[in-house]
């Protein structure tokens, strides 16, 4: 049984009729110990999707009109409060994309580490759990780092301290929003090394959100592309990055510098994701999409299996 | 260290100017003191000896300089009507004041709170209207009405509470109620106001993706930084609560600075308008002191440096 299957999931902003669709049929799902990599760019329904899974989503203005999101087999639109908290942290925790404004700014360090003990593992909320959470997230001096606020501490830092808050009740599945975005490059690649070298030491799943697809390929299983509150491609991981099938896959593969020389101008995708109910009829990417045909924008293309594990929402993705 | 002596000086500035305003200030008060002193019908010699013994022919900056000198050893003065020491007329009067003020503030912190917390929390909702229309009434009373009002209906009519004077605590009851209304409203809209802001933090979509209740969520998470704004203006407001004061105890017939500060005006009494008035600027400079102390426990970015 999948850790965590997402089958078919619709997102509203506001009511019917004003609702704004965000969501349109997101199908997604991630085994024990496995990593998704959720690629695409700003306002591709990433995030949403992503604080969903907890129904982290301020409800209004956010509503479910259909779907379904089994963790475990147990759907979470259905769950009550008491055992939504249950969920939140103890089996699906979240490291946000601002670790300095994620934290909160006027208690130590330690004591928000303890503060997720206490809600799910509270016979081991102790200093010295509180310490161990520390080193392991590679923090140095993790003692007198407990007793730090966190505006004492570097993004790097904070985004350490994050996870270990994070993983404190033994998680099994991980969500990471964008955890580097703010960040230094350097400090990236050490927080996108940690998170890989986690997942090994404590089996736990990642979702990682990103709109780098250089960095999935560090460390992501599987892939799915999102556009326009769709999944418009999902592939293992190697074989997406080394054969792109959907044509916005691709144009966001070309959009990413490499390291050859030769490699040329890097290309820019025309044109912007489409506004949140300003979404054109037929295939949504059809307008930027440099292999558009007139039926394109008549009616939305299937997620088709078009090889063995590999779906594409594209019915030319064989045309170049 | 030197953020100290910079604080201690700017508070010694403070108080030197409220001297020397108010002096002038009195000083441009129409009127014989020596008449007022003496009565209507004293004799002129009276008159003079009464003008000689309080320097009041003396040029302005004579009586000023002997004035500021007298501060300085610490003495402000006796009254020209009871002859009692103003500091021993202050210092008995501290307590009633003392007690007023703080139960006012204990009832409308426990009101304003819970209040400000909610209506963020459920903003929008019939209960935020509600709640903003009666915020607004609160901080549009005039104190002396009000005051009159709850006396009056409270009071008088239905005998709930002791009408006036103070004796017991029961008595302080009705004067600290009605203080309280007149804050309630002001700092449940502010408490609101950076509640939402709070509410609306990263750090809060965080410690509800940890699993905390929303009470946890709302009270702990949210309301300890909401109320670092609120603490500064408290410290503030102190001057202005003692406005408040002033007509409730009056109304009240309590025994505290508020009367004895009107009691000195009607009684054209300078030595104890003085002394009520510096009393009132040490309070809000000690006030702004305590405040800026707390900030740096409160918000641990703040560094005091103290």
């Amino acid at each position: 049984m999948p850790l965590l299957e997402i089958q078919n999931l619709q997102i509203d902003f506001g009511r019917a009729p004003n609702a704004l669709r965000a969501l349109d049929g997101v199908s997604l799902s991630i085994e024990p110990g496995k990593t998704l990599g959720l690629v695409g760019e700003s306002g591709s329904g990433k995030s949403v999707t992503a604080l969903s899974i907890a129904r982290l989503l301020a409800s209004p203005p956010a509503f479910y009109p259909g779907g379904r999101i089994l963790l475990e087999g147990r759907d979470v639109l259905k769950m009550k409060a008491a055992e939504l908290r249950g969920i939140r942290g103890g089996l699906v925790s979240y490291v946000f994309q601002e670790p300095g404004a994620s934290l909160n700014p006027v208690f130590r360090i330690g004591n928000q580490i303890q503060e997720a003990l206490k809600l799910h593992r509270p016979e081991a909320a102790t200093e010295a759990e509180v310490v161990r959470l520390l080193k392991l997230v590679g923090i140095p001096a993790p003692e007198a780092r407990a007793r730090s606020y966190p505006h004492e501490m570097s993004g790097g830092m904070q985004q350490r301290a994050m996870i270990a808050m994070a993983l404190a009740p033994h998680p099994k599945l991980l969500v990471a929003d964008e955890p580097t975005t703010a960040l230094d490059v350097t400090i990236q690649a050490q927080i996108i090394e940690l998170l890989g070298r986690l997942r090994q030491q404590l089996g736990m799943a990642i979702l990682l959100i990103t709109h780098n697809l250089g960095i999935v390929g560090d460390v992501a299983d599987q892939v799915a592309v999102m556009y326009a509150g769709q999944i418009v491609e999902t592939a293992p991981a190697r074989e997406l990055l080394q054969r792109p099938l959907h044509p916005y896959t691709r144009a966001l593969m070309n959009s990413v510098p490499g390291l050859d020389a030769d490699a040329g101008r890097l290309t820019a995708i025309p044109g912007a994701v489409p506004r949140l109910g300003a979404f054109p009829p037929g295939c949504r990417f059809a307008p930027r999409c440099p292999i558009a045909k007139a039926e394109c924008s008549e009616k939305i293309p299937e997620l088709l299996e078009v090889e063995p594990g590999r779906f594409v929402r594209c019915p030319f993705w064989e045309n170049e | 260290m030197t953020r100290l002596i910079t604080r201690f000086v700017w508070s010694a500035i403070t108080l030197l100017g409220t001297a020397v305003l108010t002096f002038f200030l009195l000083n441009a008060v129409p009127g014989d003191v020596a008449r007022v002193i003496a009565g209507s019908k004293a004799s002129p010699d009276v008159i003079k000896e009464i003008h000689a013994k309080y320097h009041l022919d003396d040029p302005w900056w004579q009586r000023l300089g002997l004035y500021l000198g007298q501060l300085a050893r610490g003495d402000l003065g006796h009254s020209y009507v009871t002859d009692q020491p103003v500091s021993e007329a202050i210092l008995t009067r501290i307590p009633t004041t003392a007690a007023l003020a703080s139960l006012a503030v204990v009832m409308w912190v426990a009101v304003a709170v819970p209040l400000g917390a909610l209506t963020a929390k459920f903003r929008g909702s019939w209960f935020d209207r509600v709640t903003l229309v009666l915020a607004t009434v609160s901080l549009s009373l005039p104190a002396f009405w009000l005051a009159r009002m709850l006396q009056y209906w409270l009071s008088y009519k239905l005998g709930w509470f002791p009408v006036a004077t103070f004796q017991s605590f029961r008595h302080l009851l009705l004067p600290a109620a009605s203080l309280a209304i007149l804050s309630v409203g002001y700092y449940a809209r502010l408490i609101h106001t950076n509640m939402v802001e709070a509410l609306d933090s990263p750090y809060i979509r965080a410690a509800r993706a940890k699993g905390a209740s929303e009470t946890r969520v709302l009270f702990k998470h949210a309301l300890r930084n909401a109320l670092i704004p609120v603490i500064t203006i408290l410290g503030m407001d102190v001057a202005g609560m003692l406005g408040g004061v002033l007509f409730i105890e009056n109304v009240f017939a309590l025994p505290g600075i508020g009367t004895l500060a009107v009691q000195s005006v009607f009684n054209l009494d300078p030595p104890m308008i003085m002394g009520t008035v510096l009393f009132t600027g040490a309070l809000v400079v000690g006030a702004n002191w305590v405040v800026d102390l707390m900030y740096g426990w409160i918000d641990p970015r703040i560094k005091s440096g103290t």
